[in-house]
């Protein structure tokens, strides 16, 4: 069973509509880069330059932020999933 | 797991008048509310900071509910745009200030209610000063310095920050900067940079959108203050009104947090700097005009040769656009750069005048020389050159 991470509908179009891309790896970082691989676009959108996450855009591994269990280094199993949350201003 | 916490309003509770227990009879038939809750709301204080789409159903439930003091913060005047989705104003208020219709709407809702109204922007200068005399402070704000004001004044404060944000079909809701929970900045070090993320002017809301946030954080301010149910505080809210999912994720205090965490952030700042605006006028410095739309009107009955494109989304394309223009939304500017013609005269425009502005500074970077931006956009096209075209 893969890792699926889910995209809030306004990074979907970045990632031709899907609201859902599976993938596999070791660690959530290694997820991060395949996706972002498959998919430039979006790939500006979950990490910076230098391959770092973002300190406006969270990214959790189930129901936890992936800061609190070592960031783009935690560890990830089949059937986890990750979801990005970015930052938004709107009221 | 979120505990049940002690209610906000402690002490001394005010009476209830005949009129307010026949209003309020609903409430006080719920035995976890009852006559006890709808007294400490009484005595309780809020302070809204937006009278805007989340604002409006807002200060309307919590008027209705009872929450004896009400503060609005709000500089803005209503507009017909607004009308999709903040329902305290109404067509009639349209000109006027969102402060003085609000104000009316909830006295009439609810005379029971004192309403305080600021007309002014929060601002780091006068936000500590607002807040200090209220028991929790709602953050209906539209953007993000704002945002960050609300919650390091609550966190400095010690009030909790109810929280909610709202974009196109997505929203966040949580109680923050209480003093077990974690804040804003928790959740969110830093802001994106200027202009990454579009606001709902450009980017669109669905009008319920607001309705549905905005409800949750004033069923969170009312657990909060009555000290009934499970908060928010240590969840985030995710709703999806496309899928119509909800989800609660954890949020956990960051240590290295500078608000809440290490405390090094022992005043206000300067917000706008926090987020990257406020360099307006750095444009020309980089080599792009202002052209007015009464300029661009002229040169183009003249018959002048340039390249004139709209950035915006294809669906405002279809609201209305200039004739004679090439659609190229901004997230396409990149790829469509090699097909545009650099020694020629460009002129971008979008609504307002705010993305051109960016995309103008990217052509710019890019190798075009002489590139404007439309001042005002199609909103200012519409006063001044023809009003023929519509507003949105």
């Amino acid at each position: 069973m893969p890792v699926t991470l889910t995209l809030p509908a306004v990074l979907s179009k970045l990632a031709d509509g899907s609201r859902e891309i599976a993938s596999a790896g070791q660690t959530v970082g290694e997820v991060i880069n395949d996706i972002a691989r498959r998919y430039p676009r979006l790939s500006p959108r979950l990490k910076d330059e230098q391959g770092a996450p973002y300190p406006f855009i969270t990214i959790y591994l189930n129901d936890e932020d992936i800061r609190l269990k070592g960031g783009f280094a935690a560890a990830v199993r089949d059937g986890d999933e990750l979801t990005v949350v970015p930052a938004i201003a709107g009221g | 797991m979120t505990r049940p916490r002690e209610p906000l309003v402690t002490g001394e509770l005010p009476a209830l008048e005949q009129a307010e227990i026949l209003r309020y009879s609903r409430h006080l038939i719920l035995p976890e509310f009852g006559l006890e809750g709808q007294r400490r709301l009484k005595a309780a204080s809020v302070l809204l900071v937006g009278a805007g789409g989340l604002g409006s159903p807002l200060g309307l439930y919590l008027a209705a509910a009872g929450v004896g003091r009400l503060g609005l913060v709000d500089f803005d005047a209503v507009d017909f745009t607004n009308l999709q989705r903040q329902v305290i104003h109404g067509t009639r208020d349209v000109g006027r200030s969102k402060l003085a219709s609000a104000r009316d709407r909830i006295a009439d809702l609810n005379p029971h209610v004192a309403i305080e109204g600021y007309e002014t922007r929060f601002t780091a200068r006068n936000a500590l000063e607002i807040a200090r005399d209220y028991d929790l402070i709602v953050d209906g704000t539209d953007n993000f310095p704002t945002r960050y004001l609300v919650n390091d004044t609550c966190v400095l404060l010690g009030k909790p920050n109810v929280y909610g944000s709202i974009f196109r079909f997505e929203g966040q809701a949580s109680v923050l900067a209480t003093p077990d929970g974690p804040c804003y900045r928790c959740l969110f070090r830093e802001p994106p940079p200027a202009g990454l993320v579009p606001s709902c002017a450009e980017g669109g809301v669905l009008g319920v959108l607001p309705g549905l946030i905005g409800m949750i954080q004033a069923t969170e301010a009312i657990k909060l203050l009555t000290g009934i149910g499970e908060t928010l505080v240590g969840r985030l809210l995710l709703v999806d009104a496309l899928s119509m999912k909800f989800r609660t994720l954890k949020l956990a205090r960051d240590p290295l947090c500078p608000a809440c965490g290490t405390r090094e952030l022992r005043e206000l700042i300067d917000y706008e700097q926090f987020c990257g605006i406020g360099e307006p006028a750095e444009d020309h410095a980089n080599g792009v005009g202002e052209l007015t739309p009464i300029e661009l009107a002229a040169r183009m009955e003249a018959g002048d040769d340039f390249d004139l494109i709209d950035v915006r989304e294809p669906n405002e394309w279809e609201i209305a656009h200039l004739e004679g223009a090439r659609l190229v939304p901004m997230g396409t500017l990149d790829q469509v750069l090699t097909s545009l013609n650099r020694a020629r005269e460009v002129v971008l425009y979008c609504r307002s005048g705010a993305r051109s502005g960016k995309a103008a500074a990217r052509l710019y970077a890019a190798g075009f020389q002489r590139v404007w931006n439309l001042t005002g956009g199609i909103l200012r096209w519409s006063d001044d050159v023809d009003p023929s075209v519509p507003k949105y």
